[in-house]
């Protein structure tokens, strides 16, 4: 008995003890690294990566600690890992989280902790709008505004009735949402597809649907790697003749390789909708796509940029603190200023802590190399707020 | 009701069943015949993608990356079933599962380590790159047309070696009773390598069908195996023509619940419900078919004549 009290005595000395004086800067990154989708956190993580080379590890003269999770695209182990972070390792920043769905399930033990949580990718409505949380940030942007843009792009193409297809899941219909918001004219159809681990590739039938409908243009989202599959079994059923394709956070650098491997001319040409794009024009931008193409090989993908946004907007705010990590309003009101340099250039926060930025539409190019990218073409949404934002209590 | 589309769609479901069939046909031999339970098949399945997408980036032909990557994967598949599978034959199901299990952690990581986590394209020639216009303004992708001919021709292929082969009576006698083929003095062991190995390669021809349309990516296999399972216990484990018919039967309806269901659900629910449940359901529907074969005739629908 005696033993065992000692022994409990001594371990609570040993857990008190790290936490008396904060001598680094801990972050919590969860993305996807295993299942295919592990190529987008890929990229992410190699952001991150090269974010921390180019901040020299050090953040207001911390050092800075790192720790990577795995949320295996599944919800319930997004929100195993956020806890982990939370109370094992006791991290300041959790960051991270491409898909809507596993945010959202794993936000709650970071947000009930008074730890700061950002998002370097998923943007659901629900954290825009109702659930909206004074500790929740994010460096990507609202899930409908994308979509309106597109749906601006398909109003001044004079596109009249549009067959939209995406995933089954909050993502999903929030960008179809989004889509519907601003198309003026008539959806044509609309098909929600599996999605998950294993997400349906195979769209055949969607797409004869399409096909019948009659609809005059079709929208799609699909991120990762049924990007790529759709594409080709959109050119392979014939559709490009007569039906134009308009995507969102379909074909990106992540997807583009593999349509230029697989000799897909049809891509060329093709336009979507973003906040951001490898040639635009900052210095920041400039030093991140150089950076990440020398060290890594390729163009970095939206997910990339975002990433890389997400530890200078952590650190921006650690050296208004001058360190102190303990000072949590002044890390939040810091943070709120969006006062770093991002790669998509100048922006500011909402009420809801998310960004209030341009929206661009981007054209499929081959760069002075041959390799497939993407250019902007023209800018659609100016300083645009997402729409949830009013719902908001903050 | 829209024929033409529903023709489209009819030909879609056919196209996907012939795809279950060449998976299904190895998986319910190795099962009936030797009973033993490969969870592994679905990798034979992702290793004939990726020899196939390999062979195309170096030939610069798909049919000739095909013609290479078969006797490829028979080869793997014939290895596997010398080094792992074949000291597992007298043990228990379990141990099966555990076994190619492992087995499945190994291609994947395997797979990840040599051609890495993003994936293969398979480019195709020009000509079946294309479509073919059907009547009323529909299209149909030549690829497509092609998957099912294979399909099919496999299936006449398979039909005769089963029927009306001396190699096709050891097999059937092998899945009705194995003990008495032993017996009579049948090499079995050889037998059993053989229809692994044509197992594999079929599954292989399957991988290498599908990665034109989606990819060849890591685990690929381990999604579509369920189904593969799902598909012998409908048509009767051990039977080819169970797996054919029931390939065919999962094919459409998993085709037509994915087509028609929410114009269906809309009658009485509200469209937005009905859009959101409607993958749902059909992405269900192939298992209450399971459940209701299990129900009314557990032995499958066709099962091999045992005794």
């Amino acid at each position: 008995m005696i033993k065992k009290i000692t022994a409990l005595a001594a371990m609570g000395a040993f857990l008190a003890a790290p936490a008396m004086a904060a001598d680094k800067v801990k972050i919590g990154f969860v993305t996807t690294i295993t299942t295919p989708a592990g190529v987008i956190g890929q990229d992410m993580v190699d952001a991150v990566n090269l974010a921390m080379e180019d901040i020299g590890g050090k953040m207001a003269g911390l050092d800075v600690e790192l720790i990577i999770e795995d949320d295996g695209f599944k919800p319930p182990v997004g929100k195993q890992k956020v806890d982990k972070l939370v109370k094992k390792d006791k991290v300041d920043f959790i960051g991270g989280f491409i898909w809507s769905h596993v945010l959202l399930a794993a936000k709650k033990p970071a947000l009930d902790s008074g730890t700061f949580l950002i998002s370097s990718n998923a943007g659901p409505s629900q954290l825009a709008g109702k659930q909206c949380d004074k500790n929740f940030f994010s460096t990507s942007w609202q899930n409908d505004q994308t979509p309106m843009a597109m749906g601006e792009v398909l109003n001044q193409n004079g596109v009249k009735s549009v067959y939209v297809m995406a995933p089954n899941y909050a993502a999903g219909k929030n960008m179809i949402a989004g889509v519907e918001r601003t198309f003026k004219g008539k959806i044509a159809g609309r098909d929600l597809t599996k999605w998950g681990k294993d997400a349906q590739l195979d769209f055949s039938a969607e797409l004869a649907k399409a096909k019948a409908s009659g609809a005059e243009a079709l929208w799609v989202f699909y991120p990762g790697k049924a990007g790529g599959a759709l594409i080709k079994q959109y050119e392979q059923a014939g559709l490009r003749d007569t039906m134009p394709l308009y995507t969102v956070f379909t074909v990106d650098s992540i997807a583009l390789p593999k349509l230029q491997a697989g000799n897909l001319q049809g891509v060329l040409g093709s336009r979507n909708t973003q906040h951001w794009g490898p040639d635009l024009d900052n210095p920041q931008n400039k030093k991140f796509v150089a950076g990440f193409k020398k060290k890594y090989g390729h163009y970095p993908s939206f997910y990339a940029a975002q990433s890389y946004d997400t530890i200078f907007l952590i650190k921006s705010a650690v050296e208004a603190v001058n360190g102190d990590l303990s000072n949590k309003d002044g890390i939040r009101a810091a943070m709120k200023k969006a006062d770093f340099p991002s790669t998509r250039g100048k922006f500011s926060y909402g009420n809801n802590h998310f960004p209030i930025q341009n929206f661009y539409l981007r054209e499929v190019v081959a760069d002075a190399d041959g390799v497939w990218t993407t250019k902007i073409v023209s800018t659609v949404l100016e300083n645009h707020q997402d729409p949830y934002a009013a719902d908001c209590k903050m | 009701m829209d024929w033409g589309l529903f023709t489209i769609q009819m030909l879609n479901g056919v196209q996907l069943g012939v795809l279950l069939f060449l998976l299904a046909a190895g998986l319910t031999l190795v099962f009936g015949i030797m009973d033993f339970v490969n969870l592994a098949h679905g990798s034979l399945y992702m290793m004939g993608a990726y020899f196939c997408a390999t062979l195309v980036q170096l030939t610069d032909s798909f049919v000739l990356g095909v013609i290479l990557a078969l006797p490829l994967t028979a080869l793997l598949g014939w290895l596997v079933e010398l080094i792992v599978v074949r000291a597992l034959y007298t043990h228990d199901h379990l141990d099966h599962v555990l076994a190619t299990f492992g087995l499945i952690l190994c291609f994947d990581t395997a797979v990840d380590f040599i051609w890495g986590p993003t994936g293969m394209a398979i480019p195709l020639p020009e000509i079946l790159d294309s479509h073919i216009d059907l009547m009323g303004g529909h299209t149909f992708p030549v690829f497509r047309i092609l998957i099912i001919c294979t399909g099919l021709a496999v299936a006449g292929f398979l039909y005769v070696m089963v029927a009306h082969t001396r190699i096709g009576m050891l097999i059937r006698a092998g899945a009705s009773n194995r003990t008495m083929v032993m017996a009579l003095g049948v090499d079995i062991g050889k037998l059993f390598a053989l229809v692994f190995a044509v197992g594999a390669a079929l599954a292989g021809l399957a991988g290498m069908l599908i990665a034109p349309i989606t990819e060849a990516s890591i685990g690929m296999g381990n999604e579509i195996i369920i189904v593969a399972f799902v598909v012998i216990i409908i048509g009767g484990i051990g039977s080819i023509k169970g797996a054919f018919v029931a390939a065919m039967l999962v094919g459409l309806i998993d085709t037509m619940g994915r087509s028609f269901l929410d114009q269906l659900l809309k009658i009485f629910m509200s469209s937005e419900s009905a859009e959101t449940s409607a993958p749902a359901l059909s992405a269900m529907a192939i298992y209450i078919l399971m459940a209701m074969v299990l129900a009314f005739r557990p032995q499958g629908l066709f099962p091999p004549k045992v005794r």
